[in-house]
């Protein structure tokens, strides 16, 4: 960890920030964050919160069953997506699944996981929001909040084990680290010291249980004192910083020097799911003292700050990648859907008997009226 | 069961044939690790990894900390990435600890993914009642395994299938589940040598006869061997028994075969009635060979309670040749 992170990272009182309130950083920052990176890390947000404004409106519509948003939490995912290596490997939780894209996921394909057809890699298996991209080394998280950290941590150590300079990192939120799952990755991470970097994305809010509820630690990075592994808190909605903490903490792995727990101080500014009315369990204050520290306008004010937009260009970029949202929406919406008997593959590497068996009986069955997107 | 007649035979015990298995695929692949508590140092709870830390290292043999979700969440992220790991339960009751890992990951991961990824992965231990262990440690949970798509379930019950089968859940790409016994841990049997592998999905019919069907897995085909033989001394009905082998997939064509031929079944499990792969078999069967039946189908099961330490107690619980010959008589007497 490089001496300057260390200092401003007390695990109990830190809070690791880059971008100040004017928009400027310091110049060993601004070093490490050159213009095309920081130009980057602004269309990348700028095109994630339009990505969830355009899907948010979809799933009200109808169109898509589910729908988890980003929206306060973009800092992290596409922090994450920029500073790791091609071949590391993401195990994400419910809202980093846009690291993938930030790696070179086509957009077009990433939305149609949202509609589960036939231009779904994932082949309409799995709810909206649980992307996956073996192609960018992306699985997808699991509901059940927190097997997916284990499994980045032996992920990691299996790149250990085959001396791959390769590192995984795993996402959770800050319920989840109530959960059994996250004491045994961050135990066998330190036990094993494996190549790997654990981020808890502590957004306040478990569903409508707020994080005092979850835990008595005094901050989530210090739960990485009883575990033997530096624990590091940063400003979840600074992407800047969350782009230099990880990197430093990716250094740490690659060189052999084990584990990091990183804590992201963020805020959900939207709903848990679509299926949630946060209006129910906070308040309106509290929701604007966030929207205040937006990660999109606390980045925006360094890109000004930098001279790399101004008004007329960033209006210019919105139009950008609106657009390329709504032309991949267009793209993949109307495909068809998966053929009906596709159930049966992938349940196992081959079609065993007694699955070909129910494969006949069902495609003997009259199939169903022909349909749309089918949500 | 399919023996290599030019082949020599050995004979081995149980757990030294699930050894050799091991030993032979982590020779045979590099990819190939075991993990799981006291595996290394103390050479396993049960002694079937006994030797190999010393042969393949701590990087291949590792023991872990005390916490089945965790140690299969790892394994399945080394599966995930190209790794091929054997996990040990030190018994399966314990990997009700692991099961959101097992039932929500490792089975589903390939389907979820759309193919994407993939879970090549041994869970491995023994399963139901040993002696005397009680309600947590006695538990036969391949009911609760057999239910799940994306799985395959073994349930050796000989020591040559010990061997073969353990090869073949290795070499599977998907994840396979080995319900031993450490009752039958002990027990010797012939075993080809060379490198046998079995299918999943292929019962073996162990004893050939006329009158009534004995379908049962795992260390219950001991209980109906020792029924049947008592019956063919004493003159009374002779008895074919099928021994499924594995659960997931589940060959009932044998059993319907063997129906066709007997016109009655007994099926024989440890685990509790309600339900599971034993019910499953009673479906296929009345669907499939209705008209060959002479008399209802019997279940022959563990009784429905949670294991006794007591010793009568546990003995009345689990089935035995006495239990098994009474339904016989029952099914016969129809």
């Amino acid at each position: 960890m490089t001496k300057v992170l260390a200092a401003s990272t007390d695990p109990m009182f830190g809070l690791f920030s880059v971008i100040r309130d004017d928009g400027s950083m310091s110049d060993e920052h601004k070093a490490k964050i050159p213009d095309a990176l920081l130009a980057r890390m602004y269309r990348e947000m700028r095109r994630l919160r339009a990505l969830d404004e355009r899907m948010l409106v979809i799933q009200r519509q109808g169109r898509i069953g589910f729908y988890g948003e980003v929206k306060g939490q973009e800092a992290t995912p596409i922090a994450t997506g920029l500073a790791l290596d091609a071949e590391d490997w993401i195990f994400p939780a419910l809202r980093e699944g846009a690291a993938m894209l930030v790696r070179g996921f086509p957009l077009d394909t990433y939305v149609a996981q949202c509609f589960g057809n036939s231009c779904d890699v994932n082949k309409g298996r799995q709810m909206p929001s649980h992307y996956s991209g073996k192609s960018v080394h992306q699985v997808s998280w699991s509901s059940c909040i927190g097997p997916q950290v284990p499994q980045a941590v032996g992920a990691a150590w299996a790149m250990k084990l085959r001396k791959a300079n390769t590192i995984a990192v795993g996402f959770l939120g800050d319920g989840a680290t109530s959960q059994a799952d996250f004491h045994n990755a961050m135990n066998f991470a330190a036990v094993f010291k494996t190549p790997c970097v654990i981020i808890c994305q502590n957004n306040h809010w478990a569903i409508s249980v707020p994080s005092k509820m979850q835990s008595a630690s005094p901050t989530f990075a210090s739960k990485a004192i009883a575990y033997g592994m530096p624990g590091v808190r940063v400003d979840g909605n600074d992407v800047c910083a969350v782009y230099l903490a990880l990197s430093d903490a990716a250094a740490r792995a690659r060189d052999g020097e084990g584990p990091t727990f990183i804590e992201c101080v963020t805020y959900r500014m939207g709903a848990h799911s679509s299926s949630d009315d946060p209006t129910r369990y906070r308040s309106n204050e509290e929701v604007d003292a966030w929207r205040k520290k937006d990660p999109l306008d606390k980045l925006r004010k360094a890109v000004v700050a930098r001279g790399l937009i101004d008004d007329a260009r960033d209006e210019a970029l919105f139009n950008e990648v609106d657009n390329e949202v709504k032309a991949a929406i267009v793209k993949v919406e109307s495909a068809a859907n998966p053929p009906r008997e596709s159930v049966f593959e992938d349940v196992y590497g081959e079609l065993p008997w007694h699955l070909r068996e129910q494969r006949e009986e069902l495609l003997a069955s009259a199939p169903p009226p022909a349909h749309g997107a089918g949500h | 069961m399919r023996v290599m007649v030019e082949s020599r035979m050995r004979e081995l015990r149980y757990r030294e044939a699930l050894r050799e298995a091991m030993a032979e695929e982590m020779e045979r692949d590099e990819r190939v690790f075991i993990m799981g508590e006291e595996v290394g140092h103390y050479q396993g709870a049960y002694k079937v990894t006994e030797g190999l830390l010393a042969r393949f290292g701590a990087k291949r043999v590792i023991d872990t900390p005390i916490a089945e979700e965790g140690f299969a969440g790892i394994a399945i992220g080394a599966a995930m990435v190209g790794l091929r790991p054997i996990v040990e339960f030190m018994t399966w009751n314990f990997s009700a600890v692991a099961f959101d890992q097992i039932l929500s990951n490792a089975a589903k991961l390939r389907q979820m993914s759309g193919g994407q990824f993939t879970v090549p992965i041994v869970f491995r231990g023994p399963n139901g009642a040993a002696k005397q262990t009680a309600a947590q440690h006695s538990h036969a949970m391949e009911t609760f395994y057999a239910q799940i798509p994306g799985i395959k379930v073994v349930v050796p019950a000989t020591v040559a299938d010990a061997k073969a089968f353990m090869k073949a859940a290795i070499r599977d790409d998907n994840p396979v589940l080995v319900l031993e016994d450490e009752r039958l841990y002990g027990t010797k049997g012939e075993v080809p040598d060379g490198d046998h592998v079995e299918p999943f999905g292929v019962a073996a019919v162990r004893r050939a006869g006329e009158d009534v069907t004995l379908a049962t897995w795992g260390k219950m085909l001991l209980p109906c061997l020792e029924a049947a033989e008592q019956l063919a001394k004493s003159g009374g009905p002779s008895c074919e028994i099928v021994d499924l082998r594995t659960l997931r997939p589940l060959d009932h064509h044998t059993v319907v075969e063997s129906v066709r031929k007997t016109g009655r079944l007994v099926v024989v499990h440890e685990a509790w009635p309600y339900g599971g792969p034993g019910a499953e078999l009673v479906d296929r069967v009345q669907r499939e060979a209705f008209d060959a039946l002479d008399a209802p189908v019997l279940r022959c099961t563990g009784r429905d309670a949670a294991m006794p330490y007591n010793k009568k107690l546990e003995d009345m619980t689990i089935p035995d040749a006495k239990t098994v010959l009474a339904a016989v008589r029952a099914v016969m007497a129809y």
